[in-house]
């Protein structure tokens, strides 16, 4: 057990790598054991993370299960993990989605069997590490590490277009990515010009902001804060740097658009909430406004554009847009409301968006189409499926009880009470997004579902298989559970979220 | 010592019914999904009278569970509320929801084809729906108010769009949650607005200081009036009111008992409920409560002269609908809160009444609604009609039914008010006219007279089988008896239980806000007023008669004559239509071509992100010459830039 605490984080950055080499040296015509083995280490990835939910003290603001080792000395770079408040569910949500998306790419994928579970689990790795990282270095490795997985996953397993969309999304996020080390290397100089010590790690750089040793001045802190924000926007994405999203989610294998808009997402608005806001505090005043602009943008253009896609998985992508959006939104109006709803949100997204995705992709193996045009009456070869997907819906359009509500209704409280000027008409304009969410998600729910069957190709279509209900349930008991009582995801943030937001007293008195 | 209280089982009885058929439905028994169904409903129907009978004395019970959402200082309980107000409301939803289960049972086994499948489907949203009805009614603060709200609001959308087959009824159920959502939007802005002014969400600590609060002027748009404002639009949504009640009329593709049970007598009136509730906030902003009176009687009007003309009997019961709530809102309007929810109370009597009665027609019928293919159905159907008759004359404000009662109440306290009394008062005062006109319309063309829906269709139509008589006859009573809670003091001195009952509820509204109803002019008045309403309540079965079964050719030469009048109605003043060119049409063509085709496809993705590769393949065939094949060059070339920029940023200033 001590074991255990001590080294838990490293354990779930290498268990899917460990993985990922087992499956290396298994036969790769075996595709059932290749399948069973990434199960099996997929799972064991998610039963140690709840480890960390076991043990998380929720009184406790800072870095728990911390390691910190010198990992290349002569340039200060440190192989320092922790968790804290704000990142322990994202890393749940990572395993969790790991594990469903392995359960949901069994029948999927026909070829390369070995090689694209090895994918998933490195992928696995990598999206850990970015969430445990505490030293900025560490961080950016991971956050490439974690490209070139994701990369492969849409270029090989894709759909038609799809070294175009891996390109592009390799493109996009390149770019942000060297905006991005410039910035980190930015920092790393300046905190060594003003203290003497070369370190990459994000605690020191931070204590030494809250102190004023390392003062950046506010001209300097606009450009880094927009080089790390460039590559986060890019990430979420935040309008107009979206257009990579709806290619690569159309384009990739369902575990791919799964853990793509799951958890992948998450990192962009995990990075503005942990970096830009923290490292950088007055050029976070200075574009706030403009940031939340853009997230309310983001919010009705997303769902407009949603609302008029004929095909089924650009919907979706395009829904993401809109979410994030709230995401964003619930980041910049910095109050406990906002940010907890944020934190939530970005659970509740890979929640619901992960699960229209695998219900998307199941009905594409039956089907082998995604125009909407295509269905129309599915309800009635496929009862069951319908159920779940009418649930999933509704998780995703925010209804009560279900866990969407309790994010956008922190977020928009939050909003409104947000100091910033015009706070409740942005809010308001952001609430319509409410509105606009019912809209493009019934009817397409309608045009796929009910109705008369008018294709003769629907009409025997198969209802879920036994594999599928365990995809599908575990989410819809986790929508379920997370709307019902999110006191108990909520409460492990209280710490953390209240620190980010009043920073500890030396930097007032420092001032 | 407090008295130990059960309230949180009177909602969670049903959701255990609705779990049990909804998971494990499909391998029941009919007889045991309709036992689970009954059970549920009835247990917590008899809890709830329970509850409110031995806890009467003691009011209000708040009954506290577990924290719900927490976040800073906004903290959202699982806390229940028992008091006069939400008494009355439970007893209804529990008493009428009861009923219309029973009758369901009946019902549906009759009317369901293999085709659609799921009776177990049927009674699990019902109860889930008698779950959602009675959380909101329950609640203690807002946000578990709009929990019930959004719930009942589901319901709906899965009940209307049950026969999910039909294009037209998933096309209802759909327009239903979206307009309902639309009013929510108001609604919730209006829950953040009251949480960053008062730091809470529960009732009691925002009534008690937005009692103290000085009353806003007439006129004046303050904070209180832009907060009640925003409740407001979310009621308009859910209780079909101008501009947002298109969605009801649709609403009656849904089975029969559902448009009985959350299309009539318990969803619909969450938004005057919801107001009723917030009296406190609603009497501190005149502003507000004059635009929900003029609403409420324009909306009344108006849905009552679309209800003269139709042909499908739901649909001008559904009109019926929107106009009796628009009474009700005229009440809330007017500051007389307890006499709209004695009208919401005896409304759910007689208009679920004529619902369950309208779908006893139309098994008589086989599913026909148009009522000109009907006539003389009383001889065929002897109970279906008499119940449908006092639903009518209830309806109606014919003297001694519930109806004369409750709608009189209201009447008067609109021709007491100080702003635009007389006038509200008359615009009441016709709509009660037309309501019997086209009650009896109904009456008439579809009862009464020579049977026009051949000969094969009169031979099949016959009486409904006792389960479903059961709560015909049990509405039929309510329908008559209701209203006796409320007699107006010239008839005998009056009773005043009903109002006594709800007093401590609307107390701070008594006290303070404008809401204070100077009741000049006394006993004479009133009893004259009342005269004038039987009056044109007769009128309009005198008129009805004689249109209809006298000389039923004289309706066709009527509508010939007035064609274009009859046309406009008919269409439904073309309010459909008119959204649906204003906003749903040019709100496609926006996201269509200008955003998904001109903003996404052609300027960020074709100019910006493929325009710069283009523009760096250019430049990449200028550059190639640097492309000298040496790694050591290449490494060079990395490191230089990099310095470049670090230095740039670190040593510019």
């Amino acid at each position: 057990m001590e074991f255990f605490n001590s080294y838990i984080l490293t354990l779930l950055i290498l268990t899917p790598v460990v993985g990922a080499l087992v499956l290396a040296l298994l036969n790769k015509e075996k595709a059932e054991t290749l399948r069973r083995t990434a199960f099996g280490f997929g799972l064991l990835t998610f039963v140690f993370s709840l480890h960390l939910v076991a043990r998380f003290s929720s009184g406790q603001s800072g870095f728990q299960f911390a390691e910190n080792h010198a990992w290349i000395p002569a340039y200060g770079i440190r192989y320092h993990v922790g968790v804290d408040g704000i990142s322990l569910w994202l890393v749940i949500l990572a395993t969790f989605l790991t594990v469903v998306s392995i359960l949901a790419s069994w029948k999927g994928i026909e070829k390369r069997v070995k090689e694209f579970f090895i994918f998933i689990l490195l992928l696995e790795a990598g999206m850990i590490g970015v969430f445990l990282s505490l030293d900025l270095f560490l961080f950016y490795v991971f956050w490439e590490v974690m490209l070139v997985p994701m990369y492969f996953l849409i270029g090989i397993w894709g759909h038609g277009r799809r070294i175009y969309a891996a390109v592009k999304f390799i493109i996009y996020t390149a770019v942000g990515s060297a905006l991005m080390l410039v910035a980190i290397l930015s920092l790393y100089f300046l905190n060594a010009r003003a203290t003497g010590v070369y370190t990459f790690d994000f605690p020191i750089w931070l204590n030494n902001i809250a102190s004023n040793r390392l003062w950046i001045d506010p001209h300097i802190q606009n450009w880094l804060f927009l080089a790390f924000f460039a590559s986060f926007a890019i990430k979420v994405p935040i309008f107009p740097l979206h257009t990579w999203l709806p290619d690569a989610h159309t384009e990739a294998p369902t575990a791919g658009s799964v853990l793509l808009a799951g958890v992948l997402l998450k990192m962009g608005t995990y990075g503005l909430l942990r970096f830009n806001v923290q490292l950088f505090p007055e050029a976070t005043r200075t574009f706030t406004p403009f940031i939340i602009t853009l997230a309310i943008i983001g919010i009705i253009y997303g769902a407009l554009v949603a609302m008029v896609q004929p095909d089924l998985k650009r919907m979706v992508a395009y829904s993401s847009v809109s979410h994030l959006g709230f995401v964003v939104l619930g980041i910049f109006v910095f109050n406990m409301q906002g940010v907890e709803g944020a934190i939530y949100q970005m659970l509740n997204h890979g929640i619901s968006t992960g699960g229209l995705f695998l219900i998307v992709g199941m009905i594409y193996e039956r089907r082998h189409t995604r125009e909407i045009a295509e269905f129309g009456g599915l309800a009635t070869p496929m009862p069951r499926l319908a159920t779940c997907f009418m649930i999933i819906t509704l998780s995703s359009i925010g209804l009560p009880l279900l866990n969407g509500f309790v994010g956008e209704f922190l977020i928009l409280v939050g909003g409104f009470g947000a100091s910033i000027a015009r706070a409740k008409l942005y809010t308001s304009l952001a609430a319509t997004g409410v509105v606009w969410g019912a809209v493009y998600m019934l009817w397409m729910y309608q045009r796929v579902m009910l109705g008369e069957v008018t294709h003769e190709a629907n009409k025997s279509l198969p209802d879920l298989s036994g594999r599928e209900k365990w995809v599908l349930v575990p989410l819809i008991l986790l929508a379920l559970w997370m709307g019902i009582y999110p006191q108990f995801f909520l409460r492990k943030m209280d710490a953390s979220v209240s620190r980010l937001l009043n920073p500890p007293i030396v930097m007032m008195v420092q001032k | 010592m407090e008295p130990r209280t059960y309230l949180w089982l009177i909602p969670i009885l049903p959701l255990l019914g609705a779990t049990l058929n909804g998971v494990l439905g499909r391998r029941f028994s009919r007889a045991a999904v309709s036992a689970i169904a009954l059970l549920s409903t009835g247990l917590s129907c008899a809890l709830a009278i329970f509850e409110v009978v031995t806890l009467s004395d003691v009011f209000p019970i708040i009954e506290r569970h577990f924290t719900w959402i927490q976040a800073g200082s906004l903290r959202v309980g699982y806390d229940l509320l028992l008091d006069p107000l939400s008494s009355v409301m439970v007893l209804v939803v529990t008493v009428v929801g009861l009923l219309i289960h029973i009758y369901s049972v009946g019902y549906m086994a009759h009317e369901e084809g293999p085709n659609f499948g799921g009776f177990y489907r049927f009674f699990s949203y019902m109860n889930l729906f008698m779950f959602a009805m009675l959380t909101l009614v329950l609640a203690n603060n807002y946000v578990l108010m709009f929990v019930g709200w959004e719930g009942v609001g589901l319901c709906s959308y899965l009940l209307i769009g049950f026969y999910f087959r039909k294009q037209s009824a998933s096309d209802a159920g759909k327009k239903a949650f979206i307009t309902n959502r639309i009013g929510d939007f108001g609604l919730t802005l209006g829950l953040f607005s009251l949480f960053w002014m008062f730091g809470t969400l529960d009732y009691q600590p925002i009534f008690a200081r937005a009692a103290a609060m000085p009353v806003e002027p007439l006129h004046q748009f303050g904070a209180l009036t832009i907060i009640t404002l925003l409740l407001f639009i979310g009621a308009t949504g859910k209780s079909a009111q101008i501009p947002l009640y298109v969605w009801l009329p649709d609403a009656m593709e849904g089975p029969t008992p559902v448009s009985a049970l959350i299309h009539a007598a318990t969803m619909v009136t969450a938004g005057v409920y919801m107001m009723a509730r917030s009296n406190v906030l609603f009497s501190h902003a005149p502003t507000t409560l004059l635009i929900v009176a003029v609403i409420g009687a324009i909306t009344a009007l108006f849905a009552g002269t679309m209800g003269l003309v139709q042909r499908d009997m739901k649909r001008i019961l559904a009109y019926s609908t929107i106009s009796q709530l628009g009474y009700m809102f005229l009440a809330c309007g007017v500051g007389a809160y307890a006499a709209g929810i004695f009208h919401l109370m005896t409304h759910a009597f007689f208009k679920a009444l004529l619902f369950l009665a309208a779908g006893s027609v139309m098994h008589a019928m086989r599913g026909e609604l148009d009522i000109f293919k009907m006539g003389g159905l009383r001889k065929k159907m002897a109970t279906t009609y008499w119940t449908f008759l006092i639903a009518s004359l209830a309806i109606a404000g014919i003297p001694g039914f519930s109806g004369f009662f409750s709608k009189d109440e209201i009447l008067w306290r609109a021709f007491n008010s100080p702003e635009y009394g007389r006038l509200l008062w008359a615009v009441g005062w016709i709509t009660a006219g037309l309501t019997a006109l086209y009650m009896f319309r109904i009456v008439f063309v579809a009862f009464h007279g020579e049977f026009r829906g051949g000969d094969e269709a009169w031979h099949h139509a016959h009486e409904s089988p006792r389960v479903i008589r059961v709560p015909l006859v049990l509405l039929a009573v309510g329908a008559l008896l209701a209203g006796y809670v409320q007699v107006p003091k010239f008839i005998f001195g009056g009773v005043e239980k009903f109002s006594d009952f709800l007093a401590p509820v609307f107390a701070s509204t008594t006290t303070h806000g404008v809401a204070e109803t100077a009741v000049n002019g006394g006993h004479h008045l009133e009893l004259g007023l009342t005269a004038l309403s039987v009056l044109i309540a007769l009128a309009g079965i005198g008129i009805a008669y004689l249109v209809f079964r006298a000389k039923p050719e004289r309706a066709d030469l009527l509508e010939q004559k007035l064609k274009p009048l009859h046309s406009l109605l008919f269409h439904k003043y073309w309010i459909d239509e008119l959204y649906s060119t204003l906003f749903i049409r040019p709100i496609q063509f926006l996201s269509t071509w200008v955003l998904w085709k001109i903003v996404d496809l052609f300027v960020i993705d074709g100019l910006g992100v493929n325009g710069s590769g283009f523009v760096v393949r250019g430049l990449g065939r200028g550059l190639r010459h640097l492309q000298s094949g040496r790694v050591r060059a290449y490494a060079g070339w990395v490191v230089l830039g990099a310095v470049l920029i670090v230095a740039f940023l670190v040593f510019k200033v």
